[in-house]
This record gives C-alpha cells, structure tokens and sequence, in this order.
C-alpha cells in the first residue's frame, strides 16, 4: 500500500537496528508518549529488535486509557437518559466506569452509536431535532480541533439538541509531571507525531532544555519508530538535548495555525484528573463561557462525584514507565481486556493491553524470536 | 447445475396487492400460504418440498453425514458482491464443505419484520434459489415468522443443512499434526470492509466487493487430488485469526504464520488502517485455511489456484507443537508476536 508499505520494510528495519546498536553504549531508557507507537512498538516487535542496553518505556498518550472513571460515569448515565442518542469512537464503548460500561448501557437499550468524527454526532442532531445528541469528546491536540470544528458547526446550524461530553486532554503537561518527578527514569522521548501535527513542538523546546532531555518528535510505522530512536540515541550518546523533528513528512516547527486557533476559540485550558496519574494542573481543555451551552455536564446535570480507582492496579506505575505491564501482579490474572482494572488494559493503544494482546506470556517465536 | 434461466424473474406473487409484509403473512392463514405456495415453493421448487408434508421426508445414502445450521442476520441486506439470501445457502454449503461434505439439503427459517418491502423479501428469495442451483442443493423444508415492526432487523434467516461424506475421508481439527502446512485460499477482508463501507457511507475509488462465494467446488477438486487433507475452516466472523486460534485449541498446536505472505487487497488494507482494523480479524465469506501434510501444500495451491475464488491461494506457515499460545506470526520487520483471538467485536480506534 502505497505511502504505508514503504515503512513497513524488513530489509531498512533491520539497517535501523544495526545502526541502533552500533550507536549505543549506554544503558538508555527511552519513552514513547502515544499510544499509537506503543501499539505499533509491540505489534511489530519492534522492541525485540533493539540492543539490550536500549529500553522503551510506554507513557501515558492513550487517551481513551487515561479517561476518568468519573467522565466515563457521566457518560454511562448521559447515555442511560431517555431521548438521548449519545455518540463516542469506538474504542470508548468498553472503558469501564464504576458499575458499567456505554456497551452495557447499549444492550439495555440506550441510544449509543459508535461515529468516525465529531461531525457525524452534528449531523445526527440536524437530522434528529427532537433527539438531544450528545458527543463524548475523547482524544489529545489531535482530535480537538474536529472537536471545535463540531462546535461551531453546530452554532451555525443553531443546533439547540447538540451538546458535548468534553475529556479532551494536553500532552506536554503528563510529560512535564514525569520530568518533574523524583523516581523519574525517562532519558528521552518520542514525541506524538500526531499531536505535533497539529500543535508543531515549539512547546516543546523548553521543557528539552529545562529537563536536559532529547525529544523526537516520531511517527507510527514500524521504521518511523526505529529512526526516532536512533535520533534519540545519537543524542543521548552525544549529550545533546534537543527538539528533533523524525516526522517531517508531516509535522512543522509551527504546526497547524488554523487548527490551533480553532482549539483556542472554543476550549480553554483546565486542570484534569488522568485515570491512573491523578490531577494535571492545565492538563485538559474545557469549552469556554462563550459556548457553554453545548456543555452537555451542564446541561444535563451530570458530574460532580469522584471515585477510587483500584488498589490492585499499579497503572500509574507503568504509566510513568517504573514497571512494565507483565511486572504488575494483577497483570492477566486479576486485570484482563474484559475486565480491565486500570486505564492500560482498557483500550487497545494502551500499553497493558498491547502486552496482553501481542506478548501474553513473553517471547513467541521461540528461536527465532 | 447451473439453471438460472428456470427462476422467474418476476415475482410470482401480486407485490401490488400488499408491497410490504403484513403479520397476516405469518399468520397460518390464507395470506401465509399465499407467500409461501406463491413465492417460497415456487422459487425453490424440487420434489421434497413440493409433497407438502410437515417436514422433508429425504432418501439418505449410505456412510457418514454433516450436519450444522447457521443464523444470518447481515446490516445492510443488500452489499456490494451479494445479499442475506445468497448468504444464507453459501454460508451453510461452505460449513458442510469445511466437514468434507457435499451439500445436498437445507432447510430455510425466515424471521421477517413486520413492514419489511415485499419486493425485497423476493429478491432474497431468489438469491436463495439461484445460490441454490448454483452449488447443487435443494431448499427442502422451510418456516415463516413474521415479528412485530420494530422487533426485528428487516429480516433474519436461518438455514441448517445435510451433506455427505464420500468414504474415507476425515477431517478435522484433531487430524492436525505438528509438521503440517497451513494454506489460506484467498485474500482476507473483503467481506467485512464492503460491509463496514455501505454501513457507514465510505465510498472508495473502486468499491470493495465482497469475497462471498461458494467453497463446495474447491474441496471437491482437493479431494479428488488424492490429498490427505487433515483440517479445513472457513473464515467467517473471527477472520484468520479467530479460525486459527479456534483450530489450534482443538488440536493442542500452534500455528507459525507470516504476514508476508498473507494476501490483502490494497483496498482492504486502506480501508483498515483508516478504520483502525486488522484485517487478520476482519470476516470472510469465501475463504477458508486447509491444514495438510506439507510435501502436498504446493499441490494443493496449485489445485485451488485453478478456481477463481482461490486466485491468490498460499501457503502462510506451518504447524509446531502446543507452546503456550495458539497462533504466532512474524511480524513485516522479522519479528514475532502472539496472535490472539478478539475479546470481544473488533471496535475502531480513536487514532
């Protein structure tokens, strides 16, 4: 498939791995923020690829695994409200609040349906007037700016049944709460391409420089990682602690202005709670006074509780990448993709489950492995 | 066996008179028989079902026979390369061709929803009878529910079905044996992205046809190579891996595959990158993986390559004893990792 096969090349891949380990001499430990490379990282294998001195770390950018149980409880009962048609992605439906999930709410009968953008929850409510239609809105810099795009959408259309469910959240802020940390064990990081697509890595440059840590900014394939690293690596080997740019066939140092000045129009920045790190100051965005009408919370009176979160679960622990998932006693015994404790075993891009799913009991392959 | 031309083209029944299914049709009453005389006898018509008995009352020849049922309940009815009609026969043929069998009769279980066009109902009817011709099996005996608008999905259908095993053969999951090859028919996907596609309005460049086709003819011709075919599968909901996985839980192996050599269509795979699919978990409606000792695997390509279905057929790995997991695969870089059946439906992902 063109523009995708040609990262996917064994040959090149294993050029990149030779070039990795002739480059390393010390020990190095290397994190990738988004879910999406963790998912391709264990996928692939690409992990096994890569010298022993070398360890990848998988943080906390799933953003569907970091979720609040209290957001997704709102959302449970949202959904579970009478003339309600409540839109989510996919990969929402299965993250579990305290007593059930939006597929639970679905079987008994709620109005949820599974949408590709935010845009197809605007239409619903234009073709639907005497529904209320409410979005779950998930995901990182990514997806916000569809998310405003829906907004304003709506305004136009004068659309008064749309409203949103807003847990969007920011990914320099959970980078800058492991950097800060006294445990920390992170040397370097794979920035999100896809959050640097639309945000440039500007903001980057400082936290590099205050941290003294090198800072790639990485796409997803297979050899898109493996140069990531090895940019990260020549650094590390070299002391150099800059913002380098691996995506470029993608990301600018500026980023997408029109995006950001969409996100900027409709949300404003907000303290968030992370399922398994706690609260981020200036982690989230929220809408803004202006557009506060499509505040579904508000509207429909939800929110205002909080939960406990499992004591079993050491999420946070392998979020901020002290244990990696197998390490966790809960790990496939107690914690499965069925009934997952914590925010890394929820949705396919966090790494438990990425770990469940692809490694459940270490090494296949055997030999050749 | 090919007698498409005996099959009216019209409805045999007055649409104009009722142009949507009433309960009355489900009835008991003058209206059911109406529907089932009229459009269900005469588009299926053969000597079993025409004697009018309660149920099929069948000559079986001697040996060993597969049995098995299948419940149909496709969203949308119609898409691209077929219908729920010509998948209810091809998908209950294909399970008895999977068993080693040659179909010869189903029966076909009709759960209509009130309201339900009837102009649409005929043309699953037909599907169903020319799908029926076409691999040689006879609809003998069959049922008419209908249920109240809004309790159903337009229409569901359920088909059972008898087939014979010729002498001699046996296949099955517990004939597998460490050592075997593992030869995948044809390239994976297609059915479940042409579904997904009409589902939720994605138009591509060339629209993705569905792979659903009838397997009956294939097995035939490997048997008739004097294979020793050990295993076979066809690869519906769970796709390639959910088959696998299956296979080798029965058979206490593991199964080494390879990406590379697993065939998807460009289309396909766009389609799943842009969906946050895996094709290995994507459903098939006319593909199938044959286990065999492998010094007969490249026969057996060779065999299944002459049907067009099969074009792409391939030998993706081999058989190895039980250790830990049921399927690995190398991965496109040269490495390994567990493939493991969906815990629940394949959902998309956020990015």
């Amino acid at each position: 498939m063109k523009y995708v096969s040609e990262y996917r090349n064994a040959e090149t891949a294993g050029r990149y791995a030779e070039a990795i380990a002739a480059a390393v001499t010390g020990p190095w430990k290397i994190m990738e923020i988004c879910g999406g490379q963790t998912h391709s990282i264990v996928k692939y294998g690409i992990d096994r690829l890569l010298p022993d001195e070398l360890t990848l770390i998988h943080g906390p950018g799933c953003p569907v695994c970091v979720t609040p149980v209290e957001m997704v409880d709102q959302a449970v009962r949202l959904a579970s409200m009478e003339g309600i048609v409540f839109c989510s992605f996919g990969d929402m439906l299965r993250v579990p609040g305290s007593t059930d999930d939006l597929m639970g709410v679905k079987s008994g009968g709620g109005d949820v349906r599974v949408v590709y953008s935010p845009m197809d929850a605007v239409a619903i409510a234009e073709n639907n007037p005497d529904r209320e239609v409410v979005f779950f809105a998930v995901g990182f810099e990514t997806t916000a700016p569809v998310t405003a795009a829906a907004v304003l959408q709506a305004e136009r259309l004068g659309l008064g049944n749309f409203s949103m469910l807003v847990a969007h959240v920011l990914v320099p802020p959970a980078m800058e709460l492991i950097l800060s940390g006294k445990e920390n064990v992170v040397d370097g990081f794979l920035a999100a391409g896809h959050v640097c697509t639309v945000m440039g890595y500007r903001e980057y440059e400082p936290m590099a420089e205050k941290y003294g840590v090198p800072i790639v900014v990485t796409g997803f394939e297979p050899l898109d990682i493996l140069e990531g690293i090895l940019m990260c690596v020549r650094q590390l080997e070299r002391g150099t602690t800059s913002v380098e740019n691996q995506y470029v066939r993608v990301v600018t140092r500026d980023g997408n202005v029109t995006a950001m000045d969409m996100i900027r129009r409709v949300f404003q920045v907000t303290d968030r709670k992370w399922r398994g790190l706690g609260t981020i100051p200036d982690s989230g965005l929220k809408l803004r006074k202006r557009y506060a009408a499509f505040d579904a919370g508000r509207k429909f009176g939800v929110g205002g509780h909080s939960v406990e979160e499992s004591e079993s679960c050491m999420a946070g622990s392998v979020l901020m990448g002290r244990i990696k998932p197998g390490e966790c006693p809960a790990f496939g015994t107690e914690c499965t993709p069925e009934r997952p404790l914590g925010a890394p075993m929820v949705s396919a891009e966090g790494a438990c489950a990425a770990y469940y799913r692809y490694r459940p009991y270490g090494n296949p392959g055997g030999e050749s492995a | 066996m090919n007698n498409e031309a005996a099959l009216p083209l019209e409805c045999p029944i007055p649409i104009s008179e009722y142009p949507r299914v009433t309960m009355a049709h489900g009835g008991g009453g003058r209206l059911m028989n109406d529907l089932v005389e009229g459009m269900m006898k005469k588009a299926f018509s053969n000597p079993a079902l025409l004697a009018g008995h309660d149920g099929a009352v069948l000559d079986v020849p001697d040996g060993r026979q597969a049995f098995t049922t299948d419940s149909h309940v496709v969203t949308p009815i119609f898409f691209p390369g077929g219908d729920i009609g010509t998948l209810s026969v091809y998908g209950t043929v294909n399970d008895l061709a999977m068993c080693g069998a040659r179909a010869l009769w189903l029966s076909a279980g009709f759960i209509i929803e009130e309201g339900f066009p009837m102009e649409d109902l005929w043309k699953v009817v037909s599907s169903m009878a020319k799908a029926a011709r076409k691999t040689g099996v006879e609809i003998v005996t069959g049922d008419t529910k209908v249920v109240d608008r809004g309790k159903g999905d337009g229409i569901y259908v359920n088909t059972a079905g008898i087939g014979v095993i010729r002498e001699g053969v046996f296949v099955a999951p517990s004939m597998v044996r460490s050592g075997d090859a593992v030869v995948l028919s044809g390239d994976l996907g297609r059915h479940g992205v042409a579904i997904m596609a009409e589902r939720e309005g994605i138009r591509f460049g060339t629209p993705v046809v569905s792979d659903l086709a009838p397997l009956g003819d294939v097995v035939l011709d490997l048997m008739n190579a004097g294979l020793e075919i050990h295993c076979m599968r066809d690869l519906t909901r769970g796709g390639l891996a959910g088959a696998l996985n299956e296979i080798a839980g029965t058979a206490d192996v593991t199964f080494s595959i390879e990406e590379e050599l697993v065939k998807v269509t460009d289309a396909v795979a766009a389609a799943c990158e842009l969906l946050g699919f895996d094709p290995l978990y994507m459903p098939n409606e006319g593909r199938f993986v044959l286990v065999l000792p492998a010094d007969e695997a490249r026969k057996a390509v060779e065999v299944m390559r002459k049907h067009e279905t099969c074009v792409y057929a391939g030998i993706i790995g081999r058989v190895s004893p039980r250790e830990h997991v049921g399927v690995v695969m190398k991965s496109r870089i040269g490495s390994w990792r567990v493939v493991d059946m969906l815990s629940g439906e394949q959902l998309p992902r956020i990015c």
